[in-house]
């Protein structure tokens, strides 16, 4: 008989009487990894003496010291800041800025007004920089074998390897500074064998020789984009990362701007943009067409042949592709002939080609495109490169010096480069940290940051910008001019040798003093200048690929993170990508259509291969991403940046060999999910507004033309005496406002979300970062967000829960807006009214004040805040080792803002419209017994603006150009987010408008409802186009 | 209209207002001599003819002319260096101690203290108008809360007592009543026992035994709550300091300008403690020997800096901004920090409690008169009263004034 008596095993453990299985049998519980296990007596005993503790800490303050300057530096004050004009320039990214330093720190960087080229506008990495300034994991001293040294030893041993080195190699990014150009001359001219190699990450090689083979000029020209009435941009991100993007959102944004009234302005640019991956650029244009990679090409063939065609010219063979609008946009080019400005960010030479035989044919050279004023943003030359790595890696190179570069993590053929530094009897790094370069060198002389260096710039040509240190060198660091002269034997003084430089070769008797104190000097901009066209197009055309179907992978430059040189910057890596949303790493980005195919979705991580080459990322469904494309940004996957820059992966591996690795794609990439269940560290996840139309408000150019409140949503409530205008009734008895009222107006029509304002905000207002895993649970601390909401193909009348859920899902090429979103400033806040202990209430000059020591974290207020701009400390994210970012060390905390608290756990906070600027403003003006004059006072956000999208001012003061803007547009485009609440905000947008032909018949639907009664005719119109 | 005719006047009395003033510019206003004069000269040099740090002054103009005068002020450094004899010679008679310049004076100014020091020399001391009133005495030191918090302790207290005395009368009559037959047995218990019976009555008594518990708790609370209210709070606090500096010496006796020394006082958010350098203006060549000074040297030698001990501390999450004070609003430094002239060492002597701030701000007229800035608030404010205008009817009470 069998043994009835069943036994059962809990584990393998217990059917093998595992000791700990035998200990633990009689305990309900395994307490012993329990974490903290806390006794009675143990609390007890904490108890006792935090009690102790905390009485005697309250018994006496500790005693502080005031420690004066035992020699105050005539300029210097403490409390008032200094502003000096200095430059940067890193890696053919340029600015003219301002400085703001407090007690000779540098804690913020401001626009330069005087610089023609920048004019004021600052880019989100470039604000960020100053934080690089206060990096503790940049080296402290100069390093021999990864062991550190002195300068005296280094510099012997390196003169004197020198001396003995043939072929040596100097391998920079873009040099944008003549001066240093000389030093490095000076060094060749000590010791003949050297040479100087510059590469760019995301160089413009192709660009600069399709203008030599068209125009016999290898130069880039200046682009106009500000006089031209129609911009093509062909996979570029010209407002975003392409060249200067600074100067071209800047112009972009002249040509966009309308007004309503009888006088204004409705005359607009139109904006077509072909690209792969969603960007900025191609967000804010008016149509926007999508391309793969392979189709790059023969994209540029069947345009130049439509338009060629238009203007009777005979066209040339190539591959057919049909892409949308590109009928629309040749026509309109042609009729904007000689005002119109077609570019392409492609590495490949036939594409440049036939882009300036589309500019030469419409007559865009010398107009659009001028070659009387080259730029020098890109100087990089892939040829020399490659031939640089071909002879390191056959050992014929005797020395290498890099140039505060770091080409083994962000140049294509890095792993060679690592492999033949190996064969050189000299390395030599000037990076400011053992990046994945300079950790493979025998030396590394630490360059100082840009802020602690003298130097210059030439970003195009008779532009000029001179750089100047604002604070001494914090560590033992060296800028590298002054290296390569101490290594070259000359006198090492780089100041003197700056000034003689510029008084030699630039300012011709012109005072230094003035330039240094301007920052800028300018001659007299050159004629705008054309070149004739002399390339054979037939020939470019001959060599277009024929577009594939497979899936390929395209890699660019993000917004924030650029090539992954400023990676360590916690600011950059928390800044969520404008258009994705995604902040802490990078991404494989597929369409809706190509992740069902592939059987992928939104959390699940992919393994991409190419050839033998696989990196592993997690997926994003990305509306308007080209079908049977991924994209992946470039710059991530640093493994020696520091903690905050070691995440994300790196692409380039995967580019390899392809042939069109320099044009940054290639084909064939294999696709296999490895997990699933993971969060994106997105800080908006709601893609649509749902046909709110209260949210965010648009319209088209021809029915603006036609009406100056087209697309305004103009809400009505019913009472007992009919409709009513919300502002109309009210239970609230407002606020009185007899001094100041200070509001902002957003102009939602030239935003095109380069975040800029956003990291200007967070270093004006000591605004924490929280680090990925609070993003996730949505803590981020921003003050101000950057809504981007796409359109959606759903039935916005559809009132059921299928019809909703469609709406949730973006189109497959969605048009999009950007809506800057920071506290509004409500005159009837709803926040004020809840909260328990009046932490929030409001001032006289119409803000909405933010007490954090009065506040107790109820959270009411945040929760009645119909715009979620309040933020709350979860944590304490200073000096806390589980927030490790630039708060957490003695270093970082230098740059914090020393006028405003830096706030502790279980605060709320929020934009208090720089309040601190305000009253610094009303100050200076009441010193001066005067009124404040407009653009005196300007916030973090609208000071930072490249595009000028947001004026800040005093609307009672009827000089103002906040309030002309609003006098003009009252009637017009300003609108107040969610007027039907009542809430009545300080913070006025105006509509964005697109300039499109026909009304997209999604849009009318829900129009229609309303229009129905006062314009049955119009809504007929519509019906028809649906 | 009428707002034109009070423009018209408005500018017709500024126009009379600036051309009385370029007319008193012309041969140097005395008055406005004298207050620079304080301010920035008379640390090294008298109007007579005493020598402090520098030459005294009196008859400076019979010495030298104006061009050079203005130049020495302006730059004293290079005309040293131009060689001019005079110059060279001064230099080396005042132990090589260069002058302060003065860039920014120009004709005016300088005609102006010539003006002083003449009429300082000429007549005894012209009297001063006195120096503006300050403004009135602040509030004390009890704060709003504590004393209404006295007012209902003793109104309790008060209560609390009536109650007792009544109780006590009802006991006594309550045992009148019960015991009138055991008066007269009694007769032979002495007094003490009596007091000791009673007493113990008393004890046993559950009325009165919550009325002692609950003054005690009253004061107990009281005592609590006092002490609650004083944390943070070091009024009186004056500690030792590395260098037993003396601003009765300094300010009261030397009458020194408060802002030769604390430079940012009325420019920025800080007065700022003076920098050695500052100190060394006098002191290379006053009491160069004291054990005092020479540990100033000493820091110099060293490149030490000197840790004073700061007395005024207010939270970080406060924003206090001098020159709003001192320079737009016209407050007297006394107004906050005491009679520093007479300190020894410096202690802090208010509260600097944010009760004191909205207390000071609710009884303070604003500075209008003359700031451009607050003319339209003024005119708002005198349309709907009469009375003057506070600060806190500008928003003066306002959190986001102090705190953000």
């Amino acid at each position: 008989m069998e043994n009835t008596k069943k036994r059962y095993w809990k584990g393998i453990e217990e059917l093998k009487n595992d000791i700990n299985v035998v200990k633990n049998a009689e305990r309900e519980f395994n307490l012993d990894d329990v974490d903290g296990g806390t006794h009675r007596r143990d609390f007890l005993k904490m108890l006792g003496f935090g009690v102790a503790a905390v009485s005697l800490a309250a018994c006496d303050a500790p005693v502080r010291k005031t420690i004066p300057y035992l020699n105050k530096p005539e300029d210097v004050e403490p409390g008032i800041p200094n502003y000096y004009a200095t430059t940067y320039a890193s890696g053919g990214d340029y600015a003219s800025i301002l400085v703001k330093t407090r007690e000779g720190r540098p804690i913020k960087i401001e626009g330069n007004k005087l610089s023609g080229v920048t004019k004021g506008g600052v880019s989100a990495r470039i604000h960020a920089s100053v934080l690089s300034l206060y990096d503790n994991e940049k080296l402290k001293e100069p390093q021999k074998g990864g062991k550190a040294t002195t300068w005296a030893k280094l510099d012997q041993e390196i003169a004197a390897s020198l001396s003995k080195a043939s072929s040596i190699r100097i391998v920079s990014n873009t040099i944008l500074s003549p001066s240093a150009k000389s030093v490095i001359a000076d060094f060749i001219a000590k010791y003949p064998s050297a040479k100087h190699v510059a590469y760019d990450t995301n160089g413009a090689d192709g660009l600069i020789e399709g203008n030599l083979k068209s125009f016999g000029k290898a130069v880039i020209p200046s682009y106009r984009f500000d006089k031209a009435k129609v911009m093509v941009g062909i996979n570029c991100d010209f407002t975003g990362t392409w060249i200067s993007p600074l100067e071209y959102s800047n112009q972009w944004a002249e040509t966009r701007k309308v007004s309503s009234g009888k006088h204004g302005s409705k005359t607009m640019s139109r904006h077509y943009q072909f690209e792969t991956g969603m960007t900025v650029t191609g967000a804010a244009a008016d149509y926007r067409g999508m391309i793969k990679p392979s189709e790059e090409a023969a994209f540029a063939a069947n345009l130049y042949n439509k338009v060629i065609t238009l203007l009777g010219g005979s066209p040339v063979s190539a591959p057919k592709v049909d892409t949308q609008y590109i009928d629309k946009c040749a026509k309109d080019l042609v009729a904007a002939k000689g005002a119109s400005l077609v570019v392409s960010g492609s590495n490949d030479v036939n594409v440049q080609v036939l882009v300036n035989a589309i500019n030469n044919a419409l007559g865009n050279i010398g107009n659009t495109v001028d070659f009387g004023t080259p730029v020098y943003y890109r100087q990089g030359n892939a040829a020399e490169m490659n031939q640089f790595v071909t002879e390191l890696k056959s050992g014929q190179v005797g020395a290498v010096i890099f140039y505060e570069s770091n080409p083994v993590f962000d140049h294509l053929r890095g792993a060679e480069i690592a492999e033949g530094l190996k064969k050189t009897t000299l390395s030599i790094s000037t990076a400011d940290r053992a990046d994945e370069t300079a950790k493979l060198c025998q030396y590394i002389a630490p360059a100082s940051h840009y802020l602690e260096s003298w130097g210059d710039a030439m970003p195009k040509a008779g532009f000029y910008s001179l750089q100047q240190p604002t604070i001494s060198t914090i560590y033992s660091t060296r800028q590298t001019e002054v290296s390569l002269l101490t290594w070259a034997g000359a006198n090492a003084d780089y100041q003197a040798y700056l000034k003689s430089f510029w008084s030699k070769n630039i300012l011709t008797g012109k005072s230094w003093i003035q330039a240094l104190h301007d920052g800028v000097y300018e001659v007299a901009p050159a004629v705008p200048a054309g070149a004739s066209f002399t390339a054979n197009v037939a020939e470019a055309a001959a060599s277009v690929a024929a577009p594939k179907t497979d899936l390929e992978l395209s890699v660019f430059e993000s917004l924030a993170l650029g090539t992954g040189a400023y990676a360590n910057n916690p600011w950059l890596q928390e800044l969520p990508d404008p258009i994705s949303k995604v902040t802490w790493e990078n991404t494989a980005a597929f369409s809706q259509k190509t992740a069902k195919d592939l059987g992928i979705a939104q959390g699940d991580w992919v393994k991409l291969t190419v050839g033998d080459k696989s990196i592993e990322l997690p997926v994003l469904i990305q509306p308007g991403q080209a079908h049977s494309t991924v994209s992946v940004a470039m710059g991530y996957g640093r493994t020696d940046a520091g903690k905050a820059g070691n995440v994300g992966s790196n692409p380039f591996p995967l580019l390899g060999s392809s042939k069109t690795a320099s044009n940054f794609w290639t084909g064939g990439v294999k696709v296999e999910k490895t997990k699933d269940g993971y969060t994106l560290a997105q800080t908006q996840t709601h893609e649509t507004v749902m046909g709110r139309e209260a949210v965010v408000q648009e319209t088209i150019l021809s029915e603006y033309l036609k009406n100056d409140k087209a697309g305004r949503y103009e809400p009505m409530i019913a009472t007992s005496e009919g409709l009513k205008k919300p502002y109309s009734i009210t239970l609230w008895n407002g606020h009185e406002k007899k001094n100041h009222s200070w509001g902002m107006v957003i102009d939602l029509n030239t935003c095109n979300g380069c975040s800029a304002c956003l990291i200007s905000c967070q270093a004006e207002n000591n605004v924490a970062v929280v680090g990925k895993k609070e993003v996730v649970r949505a803590r981020e601390m921003h003050w101000i967000r950057l809504d981007r909401y796409y359109s959606t193909d759903a039935d916005l009348d559809s009132r059921t829960f299928s019809g909703y859920k469609a709406m949730e899902v973006a189109s497959e090429n969605p048009e999009v807006i950007f809506q800057p979103m920071m506290c509004q400033h409500c005159s009837n806040a709803p926040c004020e009214t809840v909260c328990p202990v009046l932490a929030t209430t409001h001032s006289s000059e119409g803000l909405n004040q933010m007490t954090y020591n009065r506040c107790v974290g109820t959270r009411y207020c945040a929760n009645n805040c119909p715009y979620k701009v309040r933020r709350f400390n979860w944590f304490k994210y200073f000096e806390n080792d589980n927030f490790d970012y630039n708060m957490n060390n003695e270093l970082g905390r230098m740059v914090l803002n020393p006028d405003v608290t830096v706030r502790s756990r279980g605060v709320i906070e929020k934009c208090s419209m720089c309040v601190q600027r305000i009253q610094a403003g009303k100050l200076a003006a009441k010193k001066e017994k005067r009124r404040p004059v407009d653009g005196e006072i300007e916030t973090a956000c609208s000071s930072s603006c490249p595009s000028g999208s947001i004026i800040f001012g005093d609307m009672l003061d009827p000089e103002s150009r906040i309030s002309k803007v609003l006098e003009q547009e009252k009637e017009g485009r300003a609108f107040h987010m969610l007027e039907e609440i009542n809430v009545r905000p300080q913070v006025t947008y105006l509509v964005k408008v697109k300039n499109k032909d026909e009304i997209v018949a999604k849009r009318s639907k829900a129009g229609d409802k309303k229009k129905h009664a006062a314009e049955p005719e119009h809504a007929a119109e519509h019906k028809a186009h649906s | 209209m009428l707002s034109k005719k009070y423009k018209h006047l408005l500018l017709s009395l500024f126009a009379f207002f600036i051309l009385s003033e370029t007319a008193f510019a012309q041969d140097g206003d005395a008055a406005a001599g004298e207050k620079a004069f304080k301010a920035n000269c008379s640390q090294c040099h008298a109007a007579d003819a005493t020598q402090v740090v520098g030459p005294g002054l009196a008859g400076i103009e019979d010495r030298r002319d104006f061009a050079w005068i203005k130049k020495w002020i302006n730059n004293s450094a290079a005309v040293i260096a131009s060689g001019d004899k005079y110059a060279v010679d001064l230099y080396e008679k005042f132990n090589k101690t260069p002058m302060t310049a003065f860039p920014g004076y120009g004709d005016a100014e300088v005609k102006n203290i010539l003006a002083y020091v003449k009429a300082a020399n000429a007549a005894p001391a012209p009297a001063a108008p006195g120096a503006a009133p300050v403004a009135a005495a602040q509030g004390g030191d009890e704060t709003g809360g504590g004393k209404f918090f006295n007012i209902v302790l003793v109104t309790l207290l008060v209560i609390m007592g009536l109650v007792l005395v009544a109780l006590l009368a009802i006991l006594r009559l309550l045992t009148k009543l019960s015991g009138g037959d055991d008066e007269d047995g009694e007769d032979g218990v002495s007094g003490g026992e009596k007091f000791k019976s009673s007493f113990k009555n008393l004890v046993a008594n559950k009325t009165v035994r919550s009325a002692v518990i609950w003054l005690f708790i009253i004061l107990g609370t009281k005592a609590t709550l006092d002490g609650l209210y004083g944390i943070g709070v070091h009024q009186g606090y004056a500690p030792k300091q590395p260098i037993s500096f003396s601003h009765k010496l300094h300010a009261g006796e030397m009458e020194i300008n408060c802002a030769y020394c604390h430079t940012g006082v009325y420019k920025g958010k800080q007065a700022g403690i003076p920098s050695a350098s500052i100190c060394m203006n006098c002191h290379n060549t006053i009491k160069r020997e004291s054990p005092e000074i020479q540990k100033i040297y000493t820091a110099i030698e060293k490149d030490q800096p000197i840790e004073w001990v700061r007395v005024h501390n207010l939270p970080d999450l406060a924003y206090f901004n001098h020159s709003q004070h001192t320079n737009v609003g016209g407050l007297a430094c006394e107004n906050c920090h005491g009679e520093i002239p007479k300190m020894e060492v410096v202690e802090q002597r208010s509260t600097l409690t944010m009760g004191w701030c909205i207390d000071c701000h609710r009884k303070t007229d604003v500075n209008a008169k003359g700031n451009a800035y607050y003319d339209t608030l003024l005119d708002a404010h005198n349309k709907t009263t009469k009375d003057a205008m506070k600060v806190e009817d500008i928003g003066g009470l306002e959190c986001a004034k102090c705190h953000y």
